[in-house]
């Protein structure tokens, strides 16, 4: 595991690396004691209900449960395809991805205006914009839902996502500002020099230098969008538009009053499976992103 | 703005008089593709943060059915608010959620990260591990949790008992104490590697002479930590705490799907509370006033912290 996450690395590079430093540091044996330990504790949720969902209806619903499966079995997932899983994967998977596309753009196209041209009140709405950080998105739900009705929004998939990319434009302002202006001025003077009009320097010149900066973006997009349940919940009122974290709702109250738990459980890996492989493929990305976003 | 550069060479003048108009219109030209640039960005924020957010104030002065007339009535709802219990209980509850939530988020993280902060064999495993939660969506882990903690089909009791701590199935959300500890559970398992990594990135501010300083002057591991490590740390403590307190009092998702606000309503945050009155009792007049309240709390929360933190740099 590469797990860059080590902002450690970014010492100077003319520093010898210490294996382990000379003080503070706990015998091996002891430091994976104790953090196989916490991670054993960490790994138990995650590693149960994946064993879980593999059991069949009636042996994960049996008390007392037991730990492995007896049975390696599909059922739960059959039957969460006959449950119709696959239309609420595809709303998730429409709104995450139009949140993602929607804020990537509106952030690209921001943040380099805000970060190379000079206009009346730059600043003031660059801050302006932050600001709006200061306000919980919870707060706000109650007036946007009339907002979305007064729009004909309400009750849809794009009314959610446009929603979304409003709330994840701070932040992803912020970063793609940053990026552009930390890019040299020449590299942009050599392409306008060239006769490239704005969008083509953007497009050829800054945005592949600025890559890391729209995965992170992307990452966030998509997460947050993936995740949300609060609007979701209020926003979408026909459940053939619920996103997963709603269809979940739908999978408790199951027949007969009694919690189907193999499919619930189930419904529950499908909706983080995405999320846990996304993050373990591109950590780097998001982690570099968080740091960046929560320093300030 | 406008008028920065230019100015020095225009002085210079005579021989460029041909230059300055177009000098200027050619910095017209580039504020006004810099405005059309973020104009999209702009509409966005405009239509769904600053019209609800005026919106938010204006329906908080009016009784505001979802259908039907509404009608004007001045601080009416900010009075209700004043009488109602359930807001005040709510409000306190969700206070009370939060006092116990930051500091194990803190305590913990802190631990974790100088669990991992220096590089050795393994801790990029253990650090992704520890962080993984972290992706997993608040409703997910919720009804991941509502499974574990189960008294009949959990994982939880079962190891518990294996191992000693119980000797049968606990009833987790029986009492308010046992409802509150489970999310509590929850939520520092799917969080508390945020906290980490960011007391990671403060530790990494700090120069390692400092400690080795420390170390030469005598000074205990405890000590150094005590003396040297915290004071420096206090920007990344303070961001951590305005984080997490943010967070924690706008908890919905958790106690909507875990505790369901119960037993008997005693777990019910304020958003939960805002959900009702807005999207159950369909009083959107007096979920937007609550709404205002909430913000305001927030903000004054943020701000006083924020001030804290910058007192504390200059000195």
């Amino acid at each position: 595991m590469t797990a860059a996450t080590a902002p450690t690395d970014r010492r100077a590079p003319g520093r010898p690396r210490r294996r382990s430093a000379p003080r503070q540091a706990l015998p091996d044996v002891v430091w994976w004691g104790i953090c196989g330990l916490v991670a054993i504790m960490f790994l138990f949720p995650l590693a149960m209900v994946l064993l879980t969902v593999l059991k069949t209806s009636s042996e994960a619903a049996a008390t007392p449960p037991h730990y492995l499966p007896h049975h390696l079995s599909g059922q739960n997932f059959r039957e969460l395809g006959d449950a119709d899983i696959w239309r609420y994967l595809l709303n998730s998977s429409e709104v995450a991805l139009g949140t993602v596309v929607g804020t990537v753009i509106l952030a690209t196209l921001g943040g380099y205006g805000f970060a190379r041209y000079r206009f009346p009140g730059r600043s003031l709405l660059f801050l302006g914009t932050l600001t709006t950080l200061m306000v919980p998105f919870q707060a706000l739900l109650t007036p946007l839902y009339s907002v979305l009705i007064f729009l004909d929004l309400q009750n849809s998939l794009v009314g959610l996502a446009l929603v979304y990319i409003t709330f994840q434009l701070p932040f992803a302002l912020f970063v793609m500002r940053n990026a552009f202006a930390e890019i040299p001025q020449e590299i942009e003077d050599a392409s306008e020099m060239d006769g490239a009009s704005t969008l083509t320097t953007l497009r050829r010149v800054m945005i592949p230098v600025a890559i890391p900066a729209v995965v992170t973006v992307a990452l966030f997009a998509f997460f947050s969008a993936w995740n949300e349940f609060l609007a979701a919940l209020i926003f979408l009122s026909d459940q053939s538009r619920y996103t997963l974290p709603v269809y979940l709702t739908t999978l408790v109250t199951g027949r007969l009053g009694a919690i189907n738990w193999g499919l619930l459980e189930a419904g529950v890996v499908v909706t983080i499976v995405p999320c846990l492989l996304i993050f373990l493929l591109l950590q780097r990305y998001y982690m570099r992103g968080l740091m960046s976003g929560a320093v300030r | 703005m406008g008028a920065v550069p230019a100015s020095g060479r225009s002085l210079g003048g005579r021989a460029r008089p041909r230059h300055r108009p177009r000098a200027r219109t050619l910095r017209r030209r580039r504020a006004l593709i810099g405005l059309l640039l973020v104009s999209p960005a702009l509409a966005f924020v405009t239509v769904f943060f600053l019209v609800p957010l005026v919106l938010m104030i204006w329906m908080s002065l009016h009784r505001w059915p979802l259908l039907g007339h509404t009608s004007w009535i001045g601080l009416g709802n900010y009075r209700a608010m004043g009488s109602d219990p359930v807001f005040w209980r709510s409000l306190g509850f969700t206070v009370e959620y939060t006092a116990i939530v930051t500091p194990i988020l803190i305590v913990l993280g802190f631990g974790l990260a100088l669990l991992v902060r220096r590089r050795r064999r393994g801790v990029g495993f253990f650090r992704t591990v520890f962080f993984m939660p972290y992706v997993i969506g608040f409703a997910a882990a919720s009804y991941l949790f509502v499974w574990l903690l189960n008294p009949d089909v959990g994982l939880l009791d079962k190891t518990l008992q294996s191992l000693g701590f119980t000797s049968s199935p606990v009833q987790w959300l029986s009492t308010r104490t046992l409802a509150l500890f489970a999310v509590v559970l929850m939520i520092v398992w799917k969080t508390v590697g945020f906290t980490m990594l960011l007391f990671m990135a403060g530790l990494q501010g700090i120069p390692e002479d400092v400690h080795e300083a420390a170390s030469v002057d005598g000074a205990s591991r405890w000590t150094t930590l005590r003396r040297v490590t915290l004071p420096l740390l206090r920007r990344t403590i303070a961001l951590t705490v305005i984080l997490a307190v943010v967070g924690s009092m706008l908890a919905f998702d958790q106690f909507y799907i875990i505790t369901n606000g119960g037993p008997a309503n005693q777990t019910l945050t304020v958003v939960y509370w805002i959900y009702n009155s807005s999207f159950v009792n369909f009083q959107l007049g007096y979920g937007a006033a609550m709404s205002v309240v909430l913000m305001l709390i927030l903000m004054v929360i943020t701000a006083v912290q924020l001030y804290l933190l910058r007192d504390q740099a200059e000195r």
